[in-house]
This record gives structure tokens, C-alpha cells and sequence, in this order.
């Protein structure tokens, strides 16, 4: 499969590549002269699920913003798929839409209905195609927001920390849901998050933003799914949250209890 | 250890009252009237201050069937409707050309701003300069006050949408207009039908400024004619009347809302 990549700093010239969903060469963001991100390399070939973790205020979601295209007062070239997809951590929902419209919203064309009610069914949603975005739980509603995302058959599918803001049981749901789409779908995803579990659960690489740059990264050698309980995954733990600056026995314990 | 009393939490099905709510809102009004009649009967309240609600619907019946009411009516409603079909499509189109575009805000905003300090009923004796006294005069009259309503409300309607559904629409790849289309306007419709209903007021406001200063028909002149006799009860069915047709727009446009605002995760009262 190729990926169309184009160049956000000049949307002219276009690029296709084999294997790659996202590569960033020396990028710069700066708020009011402090450089948030600061001369940033990344590469995520396709398919690849990536993890990026970082204390808050580090840039991760500058960085997923660059990727989406909200943000363009960068320098430094970025490339990145035609096709891609933004999930917020609030799910953004119009309410004034109902929720299949919402789903279909800014599709090409004049996409039936019957397209959003595939995207919902697939996400546990079918029963709610009718609804108001008022009347959905807040799990319902991360779904369809997610049921928008795929619906747009993204090459790279951004994610920014869309399970904040859920309960701890709807939040192991939805993290299912997304390793299962993802492994359907194949597409790279960028899972911007600050849960370090979450991010060995779900990716492939972990990635830790810090100064502005990616400071370190690991690779999850181990199939899905995956056991928090599994001592390759708690060691790998222990590292990130060393890492990051948490004392690691002390913070495992604070988190268990968080 | 002592016995804790205890009390059963009262389901709020069982303390609502059997009455439905539109006779629970008549009582208040219907009681005001009662009142009225009693103090015109008992002769505190003489009928060349104040005729009794009996003289008045007489008063009314009477001007309904020699038509004299029907046809007032039709010719204020109609000036009411020309004024805010012009000052709506003036005060929205200036809305949106300053709510959507920094230029057209520049360009639009100052002015509008400056325009509506202005007493908009001071402006009679210059539209009658320059309109006459015809029915031109009374629109452009309605068509003014309207127009500020809208264009604030509309205007601010379109800058309050939240920046994140912006973002979003962005992210799903909606272009300007699309955005505008699905995103903006929809995020206005809360501040444009506060807008209406703001300018449906002003809008009767007008008509009884633009009517009893000049007119050989409609409501106004009713009133008018009546003072010079002493007739309170015409008057009064005048006035009776202005109010309904008030009632019936603001039905109107609560109708629209509901219709039109369903969506909307507010409260709605208890």
C-alpha cells in the first residue's frame, strides 16, 4: 500500500513512499519566542502504532496538532498522509447534528446513510445512529467520534488522549476497541497519551517527548493482548516511568491507587 | 448507640401536581381580571378612567363584526411584516459579513455600532421628511429597530461558537463554506432566534410609535381616534390587542426554537 504523503510547508509537492505514514525533519514551534518543539525528528512507517508519552506541557499534542494540520506556524518539513484523522479528547461532536450526520460530516461526495451506520455498528454503536450528541454517555460519545475518525479510512490516525476523559472500566473498553480497529484497519496510528500502561497495552513503539525533542524511545516486543502483569511489560514500565522523571516503586504504587 | 431517624426521599413524580401546567399559568392572569371587574362593578374604578373588562369585550365584539377591527389588524400585522422581512434580511446579511470575516468586521462593525446609539424613534420626524406620511415611513421604521437586534445578536451568535467545533470541522477537512454552513451557522441559531425574538418586540414597538403619529388606518389609528373621543374601552381593545399579536409572534418563535433548537444540552427548568 502506498501512502500519499504531502508536504504541509508547501502543499505542492507531493511525495509517495512505500512504507512510510510520517516523517518529520527538523521541526520548530515556538509560543512567543520558547520553542515548544524544538527541532523534532520523527519517522512512523505505516501501520505502525505509536505511543507518545511526556509530562504535560512537553508538546506531544503541539506535535499531533503539526500532524494534523491545525497548526502550521512551524518550520521544518513535515510530511504526512493524505488521508488522516483527528480524535480529541473531548469527542467534538456538532450537537446539532444528529449522531450519523456527524459521522458523515466532511466526507467527499454525498455518502448514504448506510456508510455512517457501518462505521457505528463497528465501533458498538448501531443502536445510537438516531441520536442527539446530548443524549450519548461519554463513552458513546468518545465512539462516535471515533466511528468519525475511521469512517474517513485514514492512513494515520491521531489520537489525543481520547480516553482522558472516561471511567477507568469504559476507558479498558475503549482501549480494546481501538487495538482491535487498528489491527482491522492497519493504519499508523499516534496515540498521544499520559497513561504510561495504556501506552505499552497498545503500542508498538513508546515514544517520550521531552525538551522539545522525542528523548526516548522503546519497542513493545510482545503480542496482543497484552498483561500489565506480564514482567517484560512491568519492566519496561519501570523504565518509562524512570524516565519521565517518577520515582519508579513509589509511583507504581501512587498510580495503583489513583 | 442512639437510633438515627430516618425520612424517605420523596420520588418527584409523586409531589407533581395534577394540574397541567398551561391551566397553572392562566390562574395568575385570570385572577388579575377577576380583580379588574369586581373594582369596575363596585364602582372603584370609574369606566371614564377605565371601562370593565364586560364594556370592553362588548367594545370588541361589536368592532369585530362591523369589520373595523379585522381590517386595522391586517393593515398593522402587514406593516409589521414588511419591517422585519427588510430589517431582518438588512440586519443578518450585515451579521454575517462582519461575524465571518475580520475585514467585513472592520468595515461593518464601527459603523453599525455608531448608527445604533441613536434613539431609533427619534429618527421619525426624518423619515417623515423624507418618506411623507404613507406606510413608507412606518416600515422603515420597524425595519430599523430590527435591524440593530439581529445584527448584535446574529453577530455575536457567530463569534461564540466554540473555537473547538471549529477545530474539529478543520480536521475533517471542511472547507470555508462547508465550515460555515455546518459549523457556524447552526452555532449561531441559539444567539439568532434571541435575536428574533428581541426584534419582534422592538418591531410592535415601532408600530404603535410609527402608528399613532401619523395614520389614517391600522391599529394606531383606532387608538388615536378613541383618545379624541374618550372611548377607553376602544382603547383599551386597542391595546388588548397589540398585546395578543405580541403573544402570537413570541408563541411563534418559541415554536421555532423548539423546533430548531432541540439539540441544544440545556437546562430547561424543573
Amino acid at each position: 500500500m502506498a501512502t500519499d504523503l504531502h508536504r504541509q510547508v508547501n502543499p505542492l509537492t507531493k511525495e509517495t513512499t512505500d512504507d512510510t505514514a510520517v516523517r518529520v525533519d527538523s521541526l520548530t514551534r515556538s509560543f512567543d519566542g520558547r520553542a515548544v518543539i524544538d527541532n523534532l525528528e520523527l519517522t512512523i512507517p505505516q501501520g505502525e502504532f505509536v505511543a507518545l508519552l511526556g509530562r504535560s506541557g512537553c508538546g506531544k499534542s503541539t506535535l499531533l496538532r503539526v500532524l494534523a494540520g491545525l497548526d502550521r506556524e512551524i518550520s521544518g518539513e513535515v510530511l504526512v498522509p493524505q488521508r488522516k484523522a483527528v480524535a480529541f479528547q473531548a469527542p467534538r461532536l456538532m450537537p446539532w447534528k444528529k449522531v450519523w450526520r456527524n459521522v458523515l460530516l466532511g466526507l467527499p461526495g454525498r455518502p448514504g446513510r448506510e456508510v455512517a451506520e457501518k462505521a457505528l455498528e463497528e465501533v458498538g454503536l448501531g443502536h445510537r445512529t438516531d441520536a442527539w450528541p446530548k443524549t450519548l454517555s461519554g463513552g458513546e460519545a468518545q465512539r462516535a467520534s471515533l466511528a468519525r475518525a475511521l469512517v474517513r479510512e485514514p492512513d494515520l490516525l491521531l489520537l489525543d488522549e481520547p480516553f482522558g476523559a472516561l471511567d477507568a472500566l469504559t476507558r479498558i473498553t475503549a482501549q480494546r476497541l481501538v487495538s482491535d480497529l487498528w489491527q482491522s484497519r492497519g493504519c499508523a496510528v499516534l496515540l498521544v497519551t499520559h497513561d504510561v500502561e495504556e501506552a505499552l497495552l497498545l503500542a508498538d513503539r513508546v515514544l517520550v517527548m521531552d525538551g522539545g525533542v522525542i528523548a526516548h524511545e522503546i519497542r513493545v516486543d510482545r503480542d496482543r493482548p497484552r498483561d500489565i502483569a506480564d514482567p517484560y511489560i512491568a519492566d519496561l514500565r519501570t523504565q518509562l516511568l524512570d524516565r519521565l522523571g517518577v520515582e519508579a516503586p513509589e509511583a507504581a504504587e501512587v498510580e495503583k491507587v489513583a | 448507640m442512639s437510633p438515627v431517624l430516618l425520612e424517605p426521599v420523596v420520588p418527584l413524580s409523586a409531589r407533581r401536581r395534577s394540574v397541567p401546567r398551561w391551566l397553572r399559568r392562566t390562574t395568575g392572569p385570570l385572577f388579575l381580571l377577576v380583580l379588574w371587574q369586581v373594582c369596575s362593578a363596585t364602582g372603584v374604578l370609574p369606566s371614564d378612567m377605565l371601562a370593565s373588562p364586560g364594556t370592553i369585550a362588548g367594545t370588541a365584539s361589536g368592532m369585530i363584526q362591523d369589520g373595523t377591527l379585522p381590517h386595522a389588524m391586517l393593515v398593522s400585522v402587514q406593516r409589521v411584516l414588511n419591517g422585519l422581512v427588510i430589517g431582518g434580511i438588512i440586519g443578518v446579511a450585515l451579521a454575517l459579513l462582519s461575524g465571518l470575516s475580520r475585514l467585513g468586521e472592520d468595515l461593518v462593525d464601527a459603523s453599525v455600532q455608531m448608527f445604533r446609539t441613536i434613539p431609533w424613534v427619534g429618527m421619525i420626524p426624518l423619515f417623515i421628511i423624507w418618506m411623507g406620511i404613507g406606510e413608507a415611513p412606518k416600515i422603515a421604521l420597524i425595519a430599523l429597530g430590527v435591524t440593530f437586534h439581529l445584527y448584535l445578536n446574529v453577530y455575536a451568535g457567530i463569534r461564540g461558537v466554540d473555537a473547538q467545533l471549529i477545530e474539529a470541522g478543520n480536521s475533517l477537512g471542511l472547507g470555508r463554506w462547508a465550515l460555515i454552513r455546518h459549523v457556524v451557522l447552526p452555532g449561531a441559531l441559539p444567539g439568532a432566534m434571541t435575536g428574533l425574538r428581541y426584534s419582534l418586540a422592538t418591531a410592535w414597538l415601532a408600530l404603535v410609535f410609527g402608528e399613532t403619529i401619523n395614520a389614517d388606518d391600522g391599529i394606531g389609528f383606532l387608538l388615536n381616534r378613541a383618545r379624541e373621543f374618550f372611548q377607553t374601552d376602544v382603547i383599551v381593545v386597542c391595546l388588548i390587542v397589540y398585546a395578543a399579536l405580541g403573544l402570537l409572534a413570541d408563541f411563534i418563535v418559541r415554536t421555532l426554537e423548539r423546533l430548531l433548537l432541540q439539540w441544544r444540552p440545556t437546562f430547561t427548568g424543573k
